[in-house]
């Protein structure tokens, strides 16, 4: 692993996410202010002046405060769904690399089917029935997950279960199961993993763009993308509430995907041959 | 290979597509300079349908009141009551009886001609027992209606009403040919200066000038007009800069009026309107049931804040359903003003010591969603919970609140001037009733004296801040943005609408 610093994609990743985490993680316990806090005398005042470091809002409220909330809000959404998607898409791949078939072939069309549809378009839907939420946009955002993590897993398993050392199990007389367990999930935790990673910069990416639409946490919850929606109309005014909001996406999904593509660098198997 | 033209022939034909280039180069200064004769007029929300006697929106009688529909009377720039389709009317000394002379050689765009008889079916449409009219109880003083011959009509009623010549002028009282009464909402058919031509749904709805048009003494500038609905604000920024819209009459977002400050094509003009912005509460439904948790939650509100934060600051204060423009007006903001000590007091007494939590369904414009957000920081500080659900209007919003009053709290502008007695209606989705209300707005109909009116309209006003039935916050002014050019668009908005038959462009 000391490898690390000869990665510097590896390394500029990690250090964002990290930093991303931190900040998220801090926002639990402390922020410069209540970022629900109102003060319409101070609306609108620009970054570095008395509204602080980042400045207020329409409502006067800290941009700042507002933005560590929001890394929190947006993260944890996005952690859970990919928990979520990656759990049920991982467990749904592996079993139907056991079984094969007929299974293989309804599942792997199913994923078709829900690739077809956007996550965007699947959290209106979800929307309607459920109310828009939270919630709503965890499983959103969890059901389009799921194809991702099935296919990478089917593929990666359907590898695994080609090699000799598993004939050889079978041979013995191993069930299924245990052989699932035991040699095809440890070979392919790194592929997902890295898979996690990426799709965790996508998930972030989603949620924001959930947000913006009205479908994401309500208010006074701050979040990413309804900072973004709401300071469309003030963008001459104020264009550090459009600015500020789009850089913490925009650093939040560039430092995930570099993340995962150090990681894929270092634990794919064939780079790290070669 | 086949040439296709020789270079002597593009040569020609490059000679050709000068002189002509030329020549429409010289004709386009004499194109422009013949007045422009069509407007095209931005709206933020588009009608649900065109016939105002059916549809209580008020976007219907933005497009059609003394456009397409006109009435008995009229409501003029300065919200005086003037006559239109009656030329002329008597009121019996004890306020019972009106006798209008109607205008002859009126016709409705399908050629019928208009006489008693259509105002009479007009008149029994709206007042019969399955009318769908948004203002119903305009008409149901009306005990009968008589049509002595065909330029005369007259009105019996059951009991004085003051202000019926008012309500005749209202887009809900518009005069309806009786065979295009089922179609008005699609294809409205009227007797005013414009004739409509086409709806384009999601788009914009198209009128053409009306040739025929019974008032010789107004002369309509404009042969075409049209009525675009654009939602998003930035959208109706730029459709201004580019001059895809001429005018937006009520413009969507007080945030960007300054940016049209020192632009030289488009005029900035800041006028009254009759907007309150009231955050209606469901007065059947615990705990606002309670009076004292509804005058609570009006001193947990700092007005001030919710104008500024809400319109920037735009808009002025109001402390019941009316507004300062209004006959009799009283500024009653100081009868639960903001005072979070008071009323964290007032609602430990009604039995919420430690508050409570409530849904508000809050429509998607922005007036309405950045005052919920305020309110609800305002409710936390008394401890109080708001969640905000937001509320598609119109459709959802009017099944949801308006029809079915299935709902805690929401907040919406009540555009309708004059409109207090709406908190004598019943049903309507306050779920207010005080018998104490009813009698005094009983008495302002039964008075015929403008100064005994004035008063009551004060007492009502009064009885109102008492009873927090919705807390009222403030008056919406109109953001009128359009082409300096253009001219003829009302300043004012005495009642919502947009009226065209001044309006014409000017070099």
């Amino acid at each position: 692993m000391g490898g690390i610093f000869r990665r510097p994609v590896l390394l500029i990743g990690l250090v964002v996410t990290l930093a991303l985490v931190g900040v998220a993680l801090l926002s639990l316990v402390w922020t410069p202010s209540l970022p629900s806090k109102m003060n319409i005398v101070q609306r609108l005042k620009p970054p570095l002046g008395p509204g602080g470091l980042f400045g207020t809002d329409q409502f006067g409220r800290d941009v700042a405060s507002m933005l560590m909330v929001g890394a929190w809000n947006s993260l944890s959404t996005s952690f859970l769904a990919v928990a979520i998607g990656a759990t049920v898409g991982s467990a749904v791949g592996v079993i139907v690399a056991m079984r094969r078939g007929w299974l293989e072939l309804i599942v792997m069309r199913g994923c078709d089917i829900i690739f077809a549809v956007p996550p965007i378009l699947s959290a209106m839907m979800l929307g309607a029935f459920l109310g828009s939420g939270r919630f709503t946009a965890i499983i959103a955002i969890a059901v389009f997950m799921v194809p991702v993590f099935a296919r990478l897993t089917l593929a990666g398993a359907k590898q695994i279960w080609a090699r000799d050392y598993v004939t050889a199990a079978v041979g013995i007389g191993r069930s299924k199961a245990k052989i699932t367990l035991v040699h095809i999930l440890p070979n392919i935790s790194n592929q997902i993993i890295v898979q996690v990673t990426i799709q965790l910069g996508l998930a972030i990416l989603t949620e924001a763009g959930l947000s913006f639409l009205g479908l994401g946490m309500p208010p006074p919850a701050p979040t990413w993308g309804r900072m973004l929606a709401d300071s469309q109309t003030f963008f001459g005014q104020a264009p550090w509430l459009a600015i500020l909001p789009g850089m913490a996406i925009a650093v939040a999904v560039l430092g995930l995907n570099m993340l995962g593509d150090g990681l894929r660098d270092m634990l794919d198997p064939k780079t790290k041959a070669g | 290979m086949q040439t296709i033209f020789s270079w002597s022939q593009v040569s020609r034909r490059g000679v050709m597509a000068l002189a002509l280039g030329a020549g429409v180069a010289f004709a386009a200064p004499y194109a422009q300079a013949a007045p422009k004769t069509a407007a095209t007029i931005g709206m933020t929300v588009e009608p649900g349908g065109l016939d105002p006697t059916i549809g209580a929106q008020v976007m219907i009688g933005q497009v059609t009141w003394q456009n397409v529909f006109e009435g008995l009377t009229t409501i003029d720039k300065a919200g005086k009551v003037q006559p239109q389709l009656a030329e002329s009317w008597d009121v019996s000394p004890d306020g019972k009886t009106y006798t209008f002379k109607l205008r002859q050689g009126v016709k409705f765009h399908n050629g019928v001609a208009f006489d008693s008889s259509v105002a009479k079916f007009t008149l029994d449409r709206a007042r019969g027992a399955d009318s769908v009219n948004p203002q119903k109880r305009y008409f149901t003083s009306i005990d009968t209606i008589e049509t002595p011959d065909a330029a005369t009509l007259v009105l019996k009623l059951k009991q004085p009403t003051g202000s019926l010549l008012y309500w005749f002028g209202w887009p809900a009282a518009v005069m309806v040919e009786p065979s295009t009464a089922a179609d008005n909402k699609t294809n409205p058919v009227g007797t005013g200066p414009f004739v409509f031509s086409n709806w384009a749904k999601g788009t914009k709805v198209d009128l053409k000038k009306n040739a025929d048009y019974w008032n010789k003494d107004i002369s309509v500038k404009l042969e075409t007009a049209s009525f675009r609905f654009i939602n998003d604000p930035q959208a109706q920024s730029a459709a201004l800069t580019a001059g895809d819209v001429d005018a937006f009459p009520e413009f969507g977002a007080p945030e960007l009026v300054a940016s049209f400050e020192g632009n030289d094509k488009l005029a900035t003009v800041i006028g009254n309107t009759e907007l309150k912005v009231v955050a209606g509460m469901n007065n059947s439904r615990k705990p606002f049931s309670d009076k004292k948790v509804r005058q609570a939650l009006m001193m947990a509100v700092d007005r001030a804040m919710v104008v500024e934060g809400a319109w920037s600051g735009l808009g002025t204060p109001i402390g019941s359903h009316y507004t300062p423009n209004d006959r009799g007006y009283k500024d009653l903001t100081g009868v639960y003003p903001y005072d979070v000590e008071k009323a964290k007091a007032l609602l430990a007494e009604a039995g919420y010591p430690n508050g409570f939590s409530f849904t508000m369904k809050a429509p998607q414009m922005a007036y309405a969603q950045r005052s919920s957000q305020i309110l609800q920081a305002l409710f936390a500080e008394i401890g109080v919970t708001m969640n905000i659900e937001t509320t598609e209007f119109p459709a959802k919003w009017v099944a949801d609140v308006l029809k079915a009053a299935d709902y805690d709290m929401t907040i919406v502008a009540h555009a309708e001037p004059m409109d207090i007695d709406i908190y004598a209606r019943d049903p309507y989705y306050f779920n207010y009733k005080n018998p104490e209300f009813n009698a005094v707005l009983a008495k302002v109909e039964a008075s015929t004296d403008a100064s005994e009116q004035d008063k009551l309209y004060g007492e009502a006003q009064t009885i109102l801040a008492n009873d927090v039935p919705a807390l009222f916050l403030f008056v919406m002014p109109k953001l009128g943005i359009w082409d300096k050019k253009l001219k003829g668009l009302w300043e004012n908005e005495p009642i919502p609408s947009n009226v065209l038959t001044e309006v014409h462009w000017e070099e």
